[in-house]
């Protein structure tokens, strides 16, 4: 009926222009990154296990000197669904860290080699430390970062987003800002001092000099060693510590879905079964087809 | 509450319990058996579907209830920890935060079904009221459980909403205090919240008891509002209305789970996964989806105050609409007019949304203050005069006979005679 | 077309069991994570890791207190004198039989290491207290050996023995027992 209709396309178009709309909230001026694959992308994604080990050794050969990774523990590197080391490898990996510990007999905090149930230790201290050491700026944690950062896709690429399932916002904006930097910035550019030009940075100004060149990082598996590579190897690596149960959430979604789509067919079968003699009740069954019911 | 007469047990034990609490009878009148129009479609599942959701919001919150932590240094790490080591801990939050989202489906779904059937008539007002209160209940208790993760957007809503009450001339500041338990949001109000959090959904189940016991008092409105008129106008409760519930809400559970298990944080704000920084306010403060058409109705008055009365009146004003709709007929499938108008109103309504999440500049602020002036047009010109001049279409005589004519071959009008046995 | 007659109940009772057993499985395993939440989550775990205990700064006569798994583990060095009183103890008349070899490990008598828990009712017992050159419970009165044996009081039981090993002479891994080929 036409209502009806009136009513689900309204709020079809209400649901898909909120949910727009806070998309676009977080619209920012910069360009919006490219669209990469995604091993963990759709509902059959899962993560690559190389591509975490390798996204791993770029966090520890550049990014550790900045960035922490404190709601990561040592033991999540041999956790299935994860980079895929084993238990003896996440111990070797902990010992290569120094964590404070304490206090001791005498009352001070001291450096010991981690343990495999610590967590990752921050660079710094704490934030008046990080701002001091680097000039005032302050390199946040990126445990949660992929779900931290993302960008507006605008209308209408939202309203597919949700049909694709697109959750690797994160990731592609991680990327784009790792290979975005611009040296010398474009004509007309004027940029704060100490800050560097990126192309993807909202207001272009980005604090953080271009951590990623081609070759800084050895990789033994044959992978190509370029900056795009350590960007999406670093996105990726970034998307699991930010989401470590996703391979475990999309198997069970997919368990989930079949075994509802199961049982709300056997409900709707049922429900049909159940209403058959409202629906199709004696007095109907029996009129002639002009439409004259029988008294 | 005579209705448990119904309801003659014949296992002793049971004949026992009825003696001295009559619970079964009760379900037994008010679920089994209860007579319900046979002409219900799906929008009204939604009842259903909402105790369900409560169901699962309290049962989801309560287990996550034990391993948060409501402390502003200790939050957000505790959420995290929810996430990574509690088993199935990662299920339970997306599950919890999702199900508030599709709560709040549930609940305009419902609302819908109210404005466009004619509801909120006699004798179902109180019904409507009650709604009301719950959905200003829903709205509170969701606005405090966003505050828990304590993240960007959970710090700054609750400056920006608690900051409203400062609108009140005079006690405003004092009032704004009083809230925050300091100067600013900080711990105090953090744990506040995560109290209150906790008790009102167990409010919002004892104002949905009196809201089914008005409902049972007077009986579902149906889509041709037309009241029952004879036991064949109805079907028991059990097994047809349940049934048709079930189905409903597994379908329901199908698009929550595509939501739960691949989109999680699609209808979310990646600002909440930044730790509250009370130094730094984000770009654009945005509530969830659910808020943004009251939070554009807010920003359109230029005024503080008036923005304030006007966001809560966009609401209150919702509790008179028995008054304010003068028409005697009830279901807007016999009122063309008031059928355009009213999807007119959820167009503008779905319109506030949007301009909402939009900054308030320039096109935005004109095209919400225009928005805004419909919403309260309609609900305080609009459906007053409608109910005095508007032409409306013939009603059916009884519920039975609208569905039996919809059984006929298309072109027959004339409805079967009134002693036509069925 | 012919409603269901009762000819044909089969069909319908099929529909309708097999949507309810359906449906049993989905409250069942809708009850799976939510039960499974409250089991100690990898953090714990991973915080119940086994501890090393360096022996070396303790002196004889000496009982110092670790933690492992949140519980108290009393480690006892013993005398010669402790050791013989221990050994001299007529262990089957005791009311949780054991004998002193059995509390300690081969070649390491004068290691006792106990979990400090009265297993009367949970409470700390005190060391170096008592009739018995062991502990005694300030909450009931039981008195524990230097063996760490229930000589006296209420408590049913010895102070149980934590699974250990010695990874050197001088320091013992308390939450892991040794190859069962040692």
């Amino acid at each position: 009926m036409n209502a009806h209709r009136s009513i689900v396309l309204a709020v079809t178009l209400a649901a898909s222009l909120s949910v727009a709309a806070m998309h676009a909230a977080s619209a920012q001026e910069a360009e919006a990154p490219s669209r990469e694959h995604w091993s963990f992308h759709g509902p059959f994604g899962t993560y690559d296990t190389g591509q975490l080990q390798r996204g791993f050794k770029v966090y520890r050969e550049v990014c550790s000197t900045c960035h922490g990774l404190k709601l990561l523990a040592f033991r999540n590197l041999s956790d299935p669904g994860g980079p895929g080391f084993t238990e003896p490898q996440a111990v070797t990996i902990a010992s290569g860290f120094q964590v404070t510990d304490g206090p001791n007999d005498k009352g001070e905090m001291f450096q010991r080699p981690g343990k495999i149930a610590d967590r990752f230790p921050p660079p710094f201290p704490n934030d008046q430390a990080a701002r001091a050491a680097l000039g005032g700026g302050l390199p946040p944690d990126m445990s949660v970062l992929a779900k931290a950062r993302g960008y507006e896709a605008g209308f209408p690429w939202f309203i597919f987003d949700a049909f694709t399932q697109y959750q690797e916002d994160g990731p592609d904006y991680i990327h784009a800002i790792l290979v975005g930097y611009e040296d010398p910035p474009p004509a007309g550019v004027t940029l704060p001092p100490g800050a560097q030009y990126n192309k993807y940075f909202p207001g272009h100004a980005i604090a953080m000099p271009k951590p990623l060149s081609d070759g800084q990082v050895e990789y033994t598996d044959g992978t190509p060693a370029t900056t795009d590579q350590y960007a999406k190897d670093i996105a990726a690596f970034l998307m699991w510590t930010a989401e470590p149960k996703l391979d475990e959430r999309k198997r069970l979604g997919f368990q989930v879905f079949v075994f509802l789509i199961v049982l709300t067919g056997l409900l709707y079968f049922t429900k049909k079964r159940v209403w058959h003699d409202v629906k199709h009740p004696p007095e109907l069954e029996s009129r002639p087809p002009t439409g004259q019911p029988k008294t | 509450m005579s209705a448990n007469s119904i309801y003659k047990p014949q296992n002793p034990l049971m004949q026992w319990m009825e003696r001295r609490l009559p619970i079964a009878g009760l379900v037994y009148s008010s679920f089994i058996v209860y007579p319900t129009p046979r002409n219900l479609n799906y929008w009204w599942t939604f009842g259903g579907i909402l105790s369900f959701m409560l169901g699962a919001q309290i049962v989801t919150g309560i287990v996550l209830a034990m391993h948060y932590t409501p402390h502003v240094d200790l939050a957000f790490n505790s959420v995290e920890s929810i996430m990574r080591d509690v088993n199935y801990g990662w299920l339970l939050r997306y599950l919890h935060a999702n199900g508030a989202s599709f709560f709040f489906v549930a609940v305009y779904a419902h609302i819908m079904r109210g404005m466009y059937y004619g509801s909120y008539k006699d004798p179902r007002e109180v019904l409507w009221i009650l709604g009301v209160i719950l959905f200003l209940l829903m709205v509170v208790t969701g606005f405090m459980g966003y505050v828990l993760p304590w993240g960007q957007m959970s710090f700054w809503a609750a400056t920006v909403i608690t900051n409203l009450f400062s609108a009140i001339p005079g006690v405003g500041d004092p009032i704004v205090t009083w809230l925050w338990g300091g100067y600013a949001v900080g711990n105090p109000t953090l744990n506040r919240f995560y109290s209150l959090h906790y008790l009102l959904p167990f409010v919002i189940a004892g104002v949905v008891v009196l809201h089914i016991w008005a409902l049972h008092m007077v009986g579902q409105n149906n889509p041709t509002g037309v009241e029952p008129k004879a036991e064949k106008d109805t079907v028991a409760f059990t097994p047809y209305a349940t049934i048709k519930d079930a189905f409903f809400i597994g379908v329901f559970c199908l698009f929550l789970a595509w939501f739960v298990f691949y989109i999680p944080n699609y209808l979310g704000h990646s600002d909440n996964y930044i730790p509250a920084n009370p130094g730094q306010t984000p770009t654009h403060i945005v509530p969830e989806w659910y808020y943004l058409p009251f939070y554009a109705i807010l920003r359109a008055i230029p005024s503080k105050l008036l923005g304030v009365i006007a966001l809560l009146s966009s609401i209150v004003l919702l509790a008179f609409l028995p008054w304010l709709d003068t028409s005697r007929v009830r279901s807007a499938n016999y009122r063309p007019l008031y059928r355009q108008f009213l999807i007119v109103f959820f167009l503008v309504v779905i319109g506030l949304g949007y301009l909402g999440s939009q900054p308030p500049e320039g096109g935005y602020v004109i095209a919400a203050r225009i928005l805004t002036a419909y919403y309260f047009v309609f609900l305080l010109i609009i459906l007053p005069l409608l109910g005095l001049f508007e032409t409306t279409k013939p009603l059916p005589n009884s519920i039975s006979e609208s569905v039996l004519r919809e059984g006929l071959p298309a072109g027959a009008s004339a409805p079967p005679p009134s002693g036509a046995k069925v | 077309m012919t409603t269901i007659s009762a000819a044909e109940p089969s069909r319908r009772d099929f529909l309708y069991i097999a949507t309810a057993a359906v449906g049993a499985v989905c409250v069942a395993a809708t009850l799976a994570p939510l039960i499974g939440q409250m089991s100690p989550d990898a953090s714990t775990i991973a915080a119940g890791a086994p501890v090393d205990v360096d022996l070396s700064p303790l002196a004889e006569g000496q009982i110092v207190q670790a933690f492992w798994r949140s519980k108290p583990i009393f480690i006892f060095h013993r005398t010669k004198r402790d050791i013989a009183r221990a050994q001299a103890v007529d262990w089957r008349t005791l009311r949780d039989p054991a004998p002193d070899s059995a509390r300690v490990k081969d070649g390491h008598e004068q290691w006792l290491v106990v979990v400090g828990i009265c297993t009367h009712l949970g409470c700390i017992p005190l060391p170096h207290q008592g009739n018995f050159d062991g502990w005694f419970c300030p909450c009931h009165g039981s008195q524990y050996d230097s063996a760490g044996r229930i000589r006296q009081g209420p408590a049913p039981l010895n102070l149980p023995l934590p699974p250990y090993q010695f990874v050197s002479d001088t320091k013992i891994r308390i939450g892991e027992t040794a190859p069962a080929n040692a």
